[in-house]
């Protein structure tokens, strides 16, 4: 029996649902998708060459830091006198490309890139390099040297190389 | 008692995304909710040919992979109603169904309509009767705006499955990288290619029309800020200083980019008005200054800066240029983005040597971790702030993986080949 009222009252409410179903239907806003054009950008390569700088090639040419540090380790600095060195003696246009390891925000890391890139050409000014000579480009976590989630590739990857 | 504890459930939680077969990002649920509402999508009636997407089965796609939905299977449904005339509520009663969606699909000179409607099952009440329109490419269009009015009706928050997700992607080719910036939508469907270089792209930011992504590209051989409407693939180069040209992003009124130049010295915080083409530099510290994000009134930035010793998060009003720092907990937090409820702050939180990404609340300071991988970053969120997309790392690759704000649902996004980072959610 409560069955049966059950259903005579969903019955009704079914019928008052169409009509007002249909109302809605007549009255309610329609919705149009808008367009999704999508194309593709052209890039125009513009790659950068080499330098000429003429120190010896076993004296090093990639600087490490500690993370989130931009203090010049010994070894670097001893290194970079004999660049500086050799710079003032034959000028050469350089590029010092600043890196980070993967660990953090890249958009941080690329500043941290671009300081110890500066790092490394306020030493060499400071050994009278001219700084027209030098620039700074940071790739921040962008081009690891090592791929690897560990302590030894990121050891590999926060450095600054001299080009 | 239990509706209360499923309305809390509702609102706390939200959606996820489904996947095609050809998309290049997939999706895996590594964790949904605990008592979901059940809901019968019926398939939607069309009398013609065979269609090219299958209407309700990703309506039922993207209500399943919010987590806040149990979908009962086409194959248990007792009767095809294809409008509310057709409902017999017994049917879905029996099945156990909360909810119940049907619909009809109309052809007509080549206009797609589709008329859907909700019911409640229980009460035997018809929810809403809606109708849209689009093209037949736009058929998917067509799904993900249903199950965002079922969403909304259901739960009371806007749903965002039609919205979308730009990324960037590096595969290695013998010794050669290639990386590529993507758009998709954000169920990782019917993926785009908006530009391809053998060099370095990142940041990108989506303009608050959805139409346009700037994005920092290395083409030059240095990093610069790249403007590109998606429409035509045309791009103006907006900067070309020496130094660092970075982390682009638009404000919400549409009218300027927050970036960062280092052509004074050192990384710092600039605003770009788009009409006059003006730079103006607004922080001024030795420090670094970076990573800026607009509040949703589009008068303060959050930005990172190392200022205090480590990389926190500050605000700087525009104004008046009084900045505040907002984070006081770890020694790293960085890459600070605002949900636009305009009180969840979203950023990179160091814990125990690991990177994670959790939530501040700027009202009450809450701090709140959301991930349990160790390399997570790029943190974005969409824009019915339920739910977040970022970039880990899982087996050594770049996946993108999404977690609601409340940490109870969670998807990963593995890609095929590569790897993928910097997720970025459209505002629309």
């Amino acid at each position: 029996m409560i069955n049966k009222i059950f259903k005579y009252t969903a019955l009704i409410v079914l019928a008052s649902i169409v009509l007002v179903g249909c109302a809605l239907t007549k009255n309610n806003s329609v919705s149009t998708m808008a367009n999704d054009n999508i194309t593709t950008g052209a890039v125009n390569d513009r790659s950068i060459k080499g330098s000429s700088l003429r120190t010896d090639s076993k004296v090093p040419r990639i600087f490490y830091f500690e993370f989130d540090k931009v203090m010049l380790s010994a070894e670097a600095r001893s290194a970079l006198r004999l660049h500086a060195k050799s710079l003032l003696s034959s000028p050469a246009k350089i590029r010092l490309l600043g890196h980070a390891d993967e660990r953090g925000s890249r958009e941080y890391n690329m500043a941290l890139g671009e300081n110890r890139g500066n790092a490394v050409r306020d030493f060499l000014i400071q050994e009278g390099v001219r700084g027209s000579l030098i620039e700074v480009v940071s790739y921040g976590e962008e081009k690891s040297a090592s791929s690897g989630s560990n302590e030894n590739s990121w050891t590999m990857n926060r450095r600054v190389e001299l080009k | 008692m239990k509706k209360i504890n499923l309305i809390i459930m509702l609102f706390l939680l939200t959606l996820v995304y489904p996947l095609s077969a050809i998309a290049s990002l997939s999706i895996e649920i590594t964790k949904g909710v605990d008592n979901p509402t059940k809901i019968a999508v019926a398939p939607i009636v069309f009398y013609g040919d065979q269609l090219s997407e299958d209407i309700s089965g990703i309506v039922q796609d993207d209500l399943e992979r919010s987590g806040l939905f149990e979908p009962i299977f086409r194959e248990n449904m007792l009767s095809f109603p294809s409008s509310i005339k057709d409902v017999y509520f017994r049917d879905w009663l029996i099945l156990g169904a909360e909810y119940l969606v049907v619909g009809n699909l109309l052809v007509n000179d080549g206009i797609y309509q589709v008329t859907f409607s909700l019911l409640e099952v229980h009460s035997s009440r018809l929810v809403f009767t809606k109708i849209a329109k689009g093209s037949e490419n736009q058929l998917r269009d067509l799904a993900h705006h249903i199950s965002d009015e079922v969403y909304q009706a259901v739960t009371g928050i806007a749903g965002a499955f039609s919205t979308r997700v730009a990324y960037v992607t590096s595969i290695k080719l013998d010794s050669k990288t290639k990386y590529k910036l993507m758009v998709a939508d954000v169920d990782g469907a019917r993926d785009r290619l908006i530009l391809e270089s053998n060099h370095p792209i990142m940041s990108p930011s989506w303009s608050p029309d959805a139409k346009e992504l700037v994005y920092v590209s290395f083409e030059t051989g240095r990093p610069a800020v790249f403007r590109q409407k998606l429409a035509n693939g045309r791009r103006k180069q907006l900067t070309n200083f020496k130094g660092l040209n970075g982390a682009p992003s638009w404000s919400p009124d549409g009218k300027k980019l927050a970036l960062v130049l280092s052509k004074d010295g050192n990384p710092e915080v600039y605003t770009y008005d788009l009409e006059s083409e003006e730079f103006t530099r607004q922080t001024n510290h030795f420090a670094i200054d970076t990573e800026p994000n607009w509040t949703p009134d589009s008068k303060s930035l959050v930005f990172t800066s190392d200022r205090g010793g480590s990389p926190q998060i500050y605000r700087l009003k525009l104004k008046t240029s009084e900045i505040e720092r907002l984070t006081f907990r770890g020694t790293y937090n960085a890459r600070p983005r605002l949900a636009a409820n305009g009180r969840t702050l979203v950023m990179v939180h160091k814990s125990s040597q690991q990177f994670h990404i959790a939530t501040q609340d700027l009202v009450n300071g809450d701090l709140r971790i959301l991930t349990n991988t160790s390399l997570d970053e790029s943190p974005t969120v969409a824009p019915n702030s339920a739910m977040l997309l970022y970039a880990t790392k899982i087996n050594n690759r770049g996946v993108l993986a999404a977690v609601s704000l409340d940490a109870g649902v969670k998807f990963l996004l593995p890609s095929k080949q590569g790897d993928v980072r910097e997720p970025a959610w459209s505002p629309k």
